[in-house]
Formats: structure tokens, sequence, C-alpha cells
């Protein structure tokens, strides 16, 4: 029996080891963060990326983060973010959409790890969801796009068809329409977050078709570099401010600003009172931020829509107010009345004047 | 199904810029296997070429540099693959796909620091006199140096394998390598030149797309092109001027749903996305239904020579 002896003690060694393993590393807090993208992308991986950062230099030696760029959405990610959890991460923001269902299901198996996924509706207890209302800036680049336009006619380079960028779309083109009824939107779908060759080949095929500013709800710069090349087309920047392009062709841009919420959760993991969360910030609580609108946009059209973005950051103002109608005709939101923030979160119709179908 | 609102000259303009990458590295691919080589490393050359060229793009500021890095870097990639089935004499399938996994690999370390950056723009060079005649000029004259420089290789490749000797020697070498050799040809010498060029091509057309078309770096920026224009070489059975109207149909193709989409047809995205894959497939079945379409393929294609057969 000494054989069995032997390994019960050898399993009690290392289960003793195991137990004892985290008191050491207790002190220090582990932050993992995945991205959909490279983490110099220069839209959104790598803002997420900056912030995570940024986070850490706030915390000095007390944190360390763990990074993994380029993970594909879907079963990789959950292979990623288990092998993330076993090697004793904390704390674990998963920073795409379609991380959703991966981080459910790991989140699930670890019940002493806490995760963060952003842009998603699925909540546990150790599993909160943040984002940014991004659709408030949305309505800032539809104004500015309907203004600019010349050809009446804006490019929309969307990503996936999920309510985030259908709240988008919408967003923009009901403030185009506002300033300018006779603007038409062109929608294409590139079923990508980051794909620089796809992205660069849709703004073309946009600008062939006439359109003279292009939104996108992809990560990369080709779009810019599309439109530069093209001459008299304008574009926004997309998570990042994506400067490099101003004044022209980008005008503005929607910058997600990350770092103070990443502060405040891995600040939460340290005093012992993280607790599962569905955070959803705009303009005013500083998680959107709109960039500089550049010289190429003329000062009253740049003051109208700084005062839109005002009013908007003040809470005074809701982009989603009624009269709205659906795209069938359907009524959707009476004459002053506000979209309650569930149908934004499942948003999956267009409203009235969008040509097209959203693919299901 | 609406054309209404798409402007046929604007799409032909930009189906040639769709088209240049995958008929640069399809035609160097027809050299290479006309020699009796398959070379499945493709796409790993172009990426390979394309993280070549724009590094020294970047850092030099001139993209004729970057081009001509591209076509170094190709090349260099090639002379593995060369090294591995003319001198050691491995088979040549599993040759290739290793090539491509290991240029896929390669690119994507030597880039790492460049993703996210803007390459130096490539100008358009104009055809003085020819560019402003009504259709024909905005199509055919207005475009950048390495379109003209893809038209004009084809027109070369044919005329080289038409009408050169060294055009039939390859061609022999690929026919019957030992009736070549017994003829005193040097049947691995020939191979390993036309293995370099083909990874030269290639790896020009990789830089086309990271220099020119994107143009960005980023892993993975060449998305299975390569494997596009392996088929289009045998789409085009092993002619270059078929190679021409198989890399302008899948480009056509991949602009022309693009603009469909963006023109609001009435096609499922999906269908839309997938239908130059879906074209490329249907044309292969076609071709090789008919009679004489595969069997014009090079006799000694992938099998290997050792001269004391």
């Amino acid at each position: 029996m000494k054989r069995r002896t032997l390994l019960t003690a050898a399993t009690a060694s290392v289960l003793a080891l195991g137990l004892a393993a985290p008191s050491f590393a207790a002190d220090k807090v582990k932050v993992g963060f995945i991205y959909v993208g490279p983490k110099n992308d220069g839209g959104w991986s790598q803002h997420h990326h900056e912030a995570a950062e940024e986070m850490a230099a706030h915390f000095g030696d007390a944190v360390e983060i763990v990074v993994q760029e380029s993970v594909p959405e879907g079963a990789d990610s959950e292979r990623v973010l288990t092998q993330m959890a076993l090697s004793g991460a904390d704390l674990i923001f998963t920073t795409s959409f379609g991380y959703m269902d991966p981080t459910v299901n790991v989140a699930a198996k670890f019940p002493n790890v806490k995760f963060e996924h952003a842009t998603g509706y699925k909540t546990a207890p150790n599993l909160g969801v943040y984002s940014a209302r991004f659709y408030e800036g949305r309505a800032v680049q539809g104004y500015l796009a309907g203004k600019m336009t010349k050809s009446n006619k804006v490019g929309y380079i969307a990503s996936f068809p999920i309510p985030e960028v259908i709240r988008g779309i919408n967003s923009a083109y009901i403030y185009a329409k506002k300033v300018n009824p006779d603007v038409e939107f062109n929608v294409v779908w590139a079923y990508t977050w980051f794909d620089p060759a796809k992205e660069s080949d849709a703004a073309q095929a946009l600008i062939d078709q006439g359109a003279d500013v292009i939104l996108q709800h992809t990560d990369s710069t080709a779009p810019q570099a599309a439109a530069q090349k093209a001459g008299n087309v304008y574009t926004f920047g997309q998570a990042a401010d994506m400067a490099e392009y101003g004044p022209m062709p980008r005008i503005s841009s929607i910058i997600d600003v990350w770092a103070p919420y990443y502060i405040e959760r891995v600040q939460a993991v340290m005093d012992g009172t993280w607790e599962t969360d569905n955070t959803w910030d705009g303009i005013g609580a500083g998680m959107v931020g709109i960039g500089e609108i550049s010289s190429a946009v003329p000062a009253d059209i740049k003051a109208e829509a700084e005062a839109l973005r005002d009013s908007i950051a003040a809470g005074e103002y809701h982009p989603f107010t009624g009269p709205l109608n659906k795209q069938d005709g359907s009524v959707w939101l009476a004459d002053g009345e506000v979209a309650d923030d569930g149908t934004l979160a499942g948003m999956n119709f267009y409203v009235e004047g969008l040509s097209g179908d959203i693919p299901q | 199904m609406d054309f209404g609102s798409i402007n046929p000259v604007v799409l032909l303009a930009s189906l040639m810029v769709a088209s240049t990458p995958i008929l640069l590295a399809a035609l160097g691919e027809m050299v290479v296997e006309k020699s009796g080589v398959l070379n499945l490393g493709v796409e790993g050359m172009m990426i390979t070429g394309a993280v070549c060229g724009f590094i020294v793009a970047v850092e030099s500021g001139s993209p004729t540099l970057g081009f001509i890095a591209a076509a170094l870097g190709g090349m260099a990639l090639s002379m593995v693959f060369a090294l591995l089935t003319q001198v050691f004499l491995t088979t040549q399938v599993p040759a290739g796909l290793a090539l491509t996994l290991m240029g896929v690999g390669l690119a994507s370390l030597l880039g790492q620091n460049y993703q996210g950056l803007k390459p130096p723009p490539v100008t358009d060079l104009n055809i003085p006199g020819l560019d402003h005649i009504p259709v024909i000029g905005p199509i055919l004259f207005q475009h950048d140096m390495i379109v003209y420089v893809s038209l004009l290789s084809i027109a070369g490749v044919w005329a080289f394998l038409k009408y050169s000797r060294a055009g039939l020697i390859l061609r022999a070498v690929g026919e019957n390598h030992s009736a070549a050799h017994a003829l005193g040809y040097p049947v691995r010498m020939v191979r390993i030149v036309a293995i370099g060029f083909g990874g030269a091509m290639a790896g020009l057309g990789g830089a086309y797309i990271s220099l020119i078309r994107v143009p960005q770096w980023t892993d993975g920026i060449t998305a299975g092109y390569g494997w596009i224009a392996l088929a289009i070489v045998v789409f085009a059975s092993w002619k270059a001027w078929r190679i021409l109207i198989g890399a302008y149909l899948f480009g056509g193709i991949t602009v022309l749903q693009l603009n469909l989409q963006a023109a609001g047809a009435k096609v499922p995205v999906e269908l839309l996305s997938m239908s130059p894959f879906l074209a490329t497939i249907v044309v292969l079945v076609v071709i090789s239904a008919r009679r004489h379409g595969a069997s014009n393929a090079p006799a000694m294609l992938g099998r290997i020579f050792h001269a004391s057969h």
C-alpha cells in the first residue's frame, strides 16, 4: 500500500500548493483583456488597449495586465478565455460583441473570476456588461453628414447586423435627414469588425456609387485612406480619433473613453466590492467623446453640431425623440416621446426613410 | 436587379485595380506550373511580399523600392521551396502547403510594428494623350504603374512561352523532364528559375494589396487571394491571356457585388458576398468537365525529377 500512500501524499501536497498559490499572488490583481483586432489597429482595439495601459499605470505595481490580441469571435475566444482564467486572472475584460456567449460559458465555469463584456447584454453574478452610447455620437455625425454632403448620398460601412450597429445607422440617418431632407443612405454590410482590405473595397464601392460622406462601424483606417485617395469625400474616425487623416477626409470622430471605467472596476475588485453591473454611459458621463471637428467644416455648421453634442451631453435632449416611425411606416415614438433603453438595446429595425433590409 | 445606378466605366476601372494582385500571382504560378512544378505556397509568398514591400516603402518613403523589396521577398521565400523540392527532392504538395503556413507566420512576425501605419501614397500614372479618351481613357489609362506592369507581363509571358527558345525549353521541362534532361537541358536550374519568377510575381501581387489597394498592413491581409490565384491557373488552362480573363472575372464579381450592395439591390447580402467564390467554383467545374480542359496541364506537373531515372 506504500504506492497508494505516496500518491495520496503527493495529491495532498499538490492540492495544498494549489490552494496556497492564490494567497501569494493575492496582493497583485491580474487583469486580462482580449481584443478582436490587433492592439495597434488604429481604432477600437487600440483604444481598449490604451485604456488598459492607462489603468495599469494608474495602479502601478498593484496590477498586472495580460493581453491577447486578434482573437477571433466564437470558439477560439472561449479557449483563450479559459486559458486566461486558468492562469490566474482575477478580472477579464472581453472587448467585442461576438465574445458574448463564450464569456457567458467561461464565466459559468469560473465563478471566482470576474468578467466584464463590452457591448453585450447577458449578465451573471460574476459577469458584468459595459458599453457606451455611441448612438449619441452618431447623431452628431449624421448631422454633419447631412450638412456636408453635396451628392446627398451618404455611405455607411456596417459591420454585423446587431442592435449596436443598427442603432448607429438609425441615429445618424435621423439627423442627416433632419438637416437635409434629400439625403439618402447606402449601407454595405462588411461582416467584419476589422479587415482593412474589405473595408477599403466597401468604401471604394460606396464612393463609386456617388457617396461623398462615408460613415464606418468597422475599426480600421482603411476607409479613411480610400476617401483620401478619392479626394472630395468626408469621413469620421471610429472608436479612435484617427486624427492623422484630418482635416480631410476625417472631419470628426467618435472616441471611446474606457480608462475611467477600467480603473473604477479594478479598484472594486481590489476593495472586494465588485458586483455585476450593466453600465451604459454616453457623452455626458464622458464615455463617448466627439473628436475635434476639423477646419474642413464651415464654422456655423461646426457650432450647430457642437450645440447638438452639448445638449445631448447635458441630458436635455435624447437622440431618439419622437415623432419617429419604423421603416414600414408604423408609429414607433409619438411626438415628444423618448425611446426606452430596453428597445434601444434590442433594436432590430430601421427607422422610416432608410431603404434596404437588415440582413437576418 | 437594378444596374441603373451603377456606372459601368467606374466599375470597369475599379475592377482592374481589384484584379491586379490575383493576376500577378496567377501569372507567376502559371510559369512555375509550366515548368512542371506545383507550388501551393502562393498565399505565403504573396503575404511575405506584402509585408516586405510595406516595411521598405514605409521606411524608405518610396513605393517603387517597396515593390522591388516585395518581389525580392517573395523570391527569397520561394527559394526555400526550391531548395526543398529541387535539391532535397521532397514532395511538392506538402512543401507548398508548408511554405504558405511559414509565409503567413513570418509575415505576421515581421509586420508586428507596422500595423496601422500609413504607407507613402502611390500616384496614378495617367498616360498622356490617351487618358482623356471618353470611356476607354478612365478604364484603361488612368491607373498606377503596377496595373500597366501586370498587363505588359501578361503579353511578355505569352510571347516568352510561345516564341522564345528559353520558353520552349521551359515547356519541354514541364512536359517531359527525362527527355529534356537527355537533350542536355538543365532541368533543375530551369525549375529553380521558374520558381523564383513565381515567387517574385506573387510578392508583387501581395505588395499591390498592402501598398495600393488597401493600403495598410495587417495580419492575413491577402485573405486567401493566393488560393484563388491557384484556381485561376487551372481555370486558364495554363494560357497567359486566359489568366487575364480569369482574374478580371473574379475581381469583377468582387467589385460588382459590393457595388450592388451599395446601390441597394434586393439580393441577400450573404449571397452577394460569396458570389466571387461561387463563380470561381462553377467556372472550374465547367472547364474541367470539358473534354480537353484539364488535360492541358503540363504532363510533369508535381512529379519529382531525379537525374538517374
